[in-house]
């Protein structure tokens, strides 16, 4: 077990270093000069390649890529060994302290996925198990037809919709912006009322495309368990359906749907780019796109550093889960 | 008053492209602490028989007709609540596959304990007991300390151990054993079968003995039906089947089981495919594949008839009474190895 998480801590520092790596040199690539954009249009050549000094982009990409891991270590050797807090660097743009921008809009986004979870799932798991229960009925057909249209409509088209009908027009929610659940900013809403009240949208809008591909999942597995011989075999002993639909099919045909939530999850954790961009949440998804039309390439690289940790956390966490939840699975 | 009285059963399933008739008219009777034989190829019916007796098969698009009569109760028409209660306590069931039918992420211990509390009101510690007990009586070595592990941690002889102690937990008065060793290899196919055997005469217990193997029949039944293509076409004591078989299908089931003490070259076969169920053929079901078949096979369905002297063996086949005796004594004569006339 012990030995299990070691390989997978070593595993994940080289897809971590792998996932940055890539992220970096992209950003070197790109046939455009930070510095000239974190300068300003009236600067002259001189300025730009004092300004370029400045945020180091006018050395080589594996020096740059170097210093950026170095202020990542949890642990420095400058003047003897020490522990210090993993640092992000500073924005090319405003010289906020990436950190300290990540640290913002991270609550924002996982807030929205949280949330968006709890309603996904409370739609998923019901609506799949009633579907799979009674295929071809008229509750499985509208239900499935409410999956393919979940599938195919777009956040952003659903998002624009839902804030012109809900918010605009019924004046029922707010149609943008994030209030937050500890500390509001100065004259701003704050508070869980006020943060539930601003998300219930955005959660919606966020769930459906997640709502419509769990029910499909949960209701083939289901499916598919309900076949088993061993469910047989427990109505064979006089087990009432409910248990068996409970202890037998469910504690089955969940285990998969176990693994996809900590992928989604993790996935999305990154940024939920569309909900944020249509309801302007100030989360990582909408950093990371105001950033890149900036390049500013330290805060891209931030989130990108956020959601690669946020992936490898979940997963190792789904498969410790797991190998607690299918004792056929032992790590080892 | 038998046990289990089956009258004039059948099940039909509905599917797409017509009505399945897996069971058409099947009927058998086997009193308490005895053993009836099915006997037939694959999709012959035997299964769904007893899958119709315990109300298995999905709902949505089965239709059963006839009786089941358990103890004098009907099965057939008995509440969903009603037949709960019985499977398991009264009626407990043994399938096939011992690799699948567990559930693979419950303990077996916790299966076993399932099986009582589900219906008897007993604390969890009583159960375990009695779990335990079972599971030293099907003989699983070590069986206090095997009790905590997983399905995936037995092989599949000791999964079928597994599945006898927990078809036996609540003493039931019907065991029905659907091909309970036909996943397993030779040998310890013969050990489940005496396992059977021996805790069937210390619970007094009936038994159903599924099977496509006349040599677990000849072993261990009283009874035997023989069913070809969902319907009985030759039922009656164990000896007289065996002895003096009637129906052409139960001479090429007889004809086809290989033996230690004779030198008979090649194993026969019986010809062609079992019948589809759902367009099956008219007259006699067996006509296309019987090597005797005459014209009045092709128009009419021949029913049961009473065999011989024995009323109770009977056949379902038009070929007259000298002609089943000849061949019948020709090939018992083939199978002791004696030259034939």
């Amino acid at each position: 077990m012990i030995r299990y998480i070691i390989r997978r801590l070593i595993f994940s520092v080289g897809m971590f270093v792998t996932v940055t790596l890539i992220g970096f040199v992209l950003f070197y690539l790109i046939p455009a000069d930070p510095a000239k954009f974190a300068c300003g249009r009236a600067c002259t050549p001189e300025m730009v390649a004092k300004v370029a000094h400045y945020l180091g982009t006018d050395r080589p990409v594996y020096v740059q890529y170097a210093k950026f891991l170095g202020r990542l270590m949890p642990v420095s050797f400058k003047g003897g060994p020490h522990f210090k807090e993993p640092n992000l660097g500073r924005s090319f743009v405003n010289r906020q302290s990436v950190n300290w921008i990540v640290g913002q809009a991270a609550p924002v986004t996982a807030s929205l996925v949280f949330g968006g979870l709890v309603i996904w799932m409370m739609i998923a798991l019901p609506v799949g198990i009633l579907s799979a229960l009674r295929p071809r009925s008229l509750l499985d057909r509208v239900s499935m037809t409410g999956v393919l249209m979940g599938i195919s409509l777009h956040p952003v088209w659903i998002g624009l919709v839902a804030s012109w009908l809900i918010g605009y027009k019924l004046h029922l929610t707010p149609i943008a912006n994030y209030a937050n659940f500890f500390h509001p900013l100065f004259g701003q809403p704050g508070g869980p009322v006020q943060w539930a009240y601003h998300l219930i949208l955005p959660w919606c809008t966020f769930a459906i495309l997640f709502a419509a591909v769990y029910v499909r999942m949960i209701r083939a597995n289901v499916m598919e368990t309900m076949n088993e011989d061993y469910v047989r075999t427990a109505r064979a002993k006089g087990a009432p359906e409910f248990r068996v639909m409970r202890a037998h099919i469910l504690r089955n045909a969940l285990l998969p749907v176990v693994t996809m939530l900590g992928m989604d999850v993790g996935l999305a954790l990154g940024g939920a780019i569309f909900t944020e961009q249509v309801y302007s949440l100030p989360g990582l998804g909408y950093t990371s796109i105001s950033a890149l039309t900036n390049y500013d390439s330290p805060v891209v690289l931030g989130v990108l550093v956020f959601a690669c940790t946020a992936i490898i956390v979940l997963n190792l966490l789904v498969d410790l889960l797991y190998a607690w939840i299918d004792p056929r699975i032992r790590l080892s | 008053m038998p046990l289990l009285e089956v009258k004039d059963l059948k099940t039909y399933f509905t599917t797409g492209d017509g009505v399945v008739k897996a069971v058409d008219g099947v009927s058998f009777s086997i009193e308490k602490g005895e053993t009836l034989g099915i006997v037939g190829e694959s999709g012959s019916g035997k299964s769904v028989t007893c899958l119709t007796i315990m109300g298995l098969n999905a709902r949505r698009n089965t239709m059963s007709m006839g009786q089941a009569l358990f103890n004098g109760e009907d099965l057939l028409t008995a509440s969903q609540e009603r037949l709960r209660e019985i499977r398991g306590n009264d009626i407990a069931m043994i399938f096939q596959d011992p690799m699948t039918s567990l559930n693979p992420v419950h303990t077996v211990g916790t299966q076993l304990v399932e099986a009582v509390t589900l219906h008897r009101d007993v604390p969890k510690k009583e159960a375990r007991t009695r779990a335990l007990d079972l599971l030293k009586q099907v003989g699983i070595p070590r069986a206090e300390r095997r009790i905590d592990d997983y399905p995936h941690q037995f092989s599949g002889g000791m999964r079928q151990r597994v599945m006898i102690a927990m078809a036996l937990i609540n003493n039931p008065e019907l065991l029905i054993a659907d091909e309970p060793t036909t996943a397993l290899d030779v040998t310890t196919q013969a050990q489940i079968l005496s396992l059977i055997e021996k805790l069937q005469a210390d619970y007094n217990s009936a038994v159903i003995m599924i099977t496509h193997d006349l040599g677990v029949i000849a072993e261990i039944a009283d009874d035997v039906v023989v069913m070809y293509a969902a319907e009985v076409a030759e039922k009656g004591p164990v000896n007289r089947i065996f002895r003096s078989p009637h129906h052409p299908y139960t001479w090429g089931l007889m004809g086809s089981l290989p033996r230690l003490d004779a030198d008979l070259g090649r194993l026969s076969q019986i010809q062609g495919q079992p019948p589809s169920l759902l367009r099956p053929p008219s007259g006699c079901r067996f006509h296309p594949r019987c090597p005797h078949v005459m014209d009045v096979c092709r128009t009419t369905d021949p029913q049961l008839a009473p065999a011989g002297d024995d009323p109770r063996h009977l056949q379902a086949c038009h070929l007259d009474e000298e002609t089943k005796q000849r061949e019948s004594a020709r090939l018992l004569g083939t199978l002791a190895g004696a030259p034939t006339p």
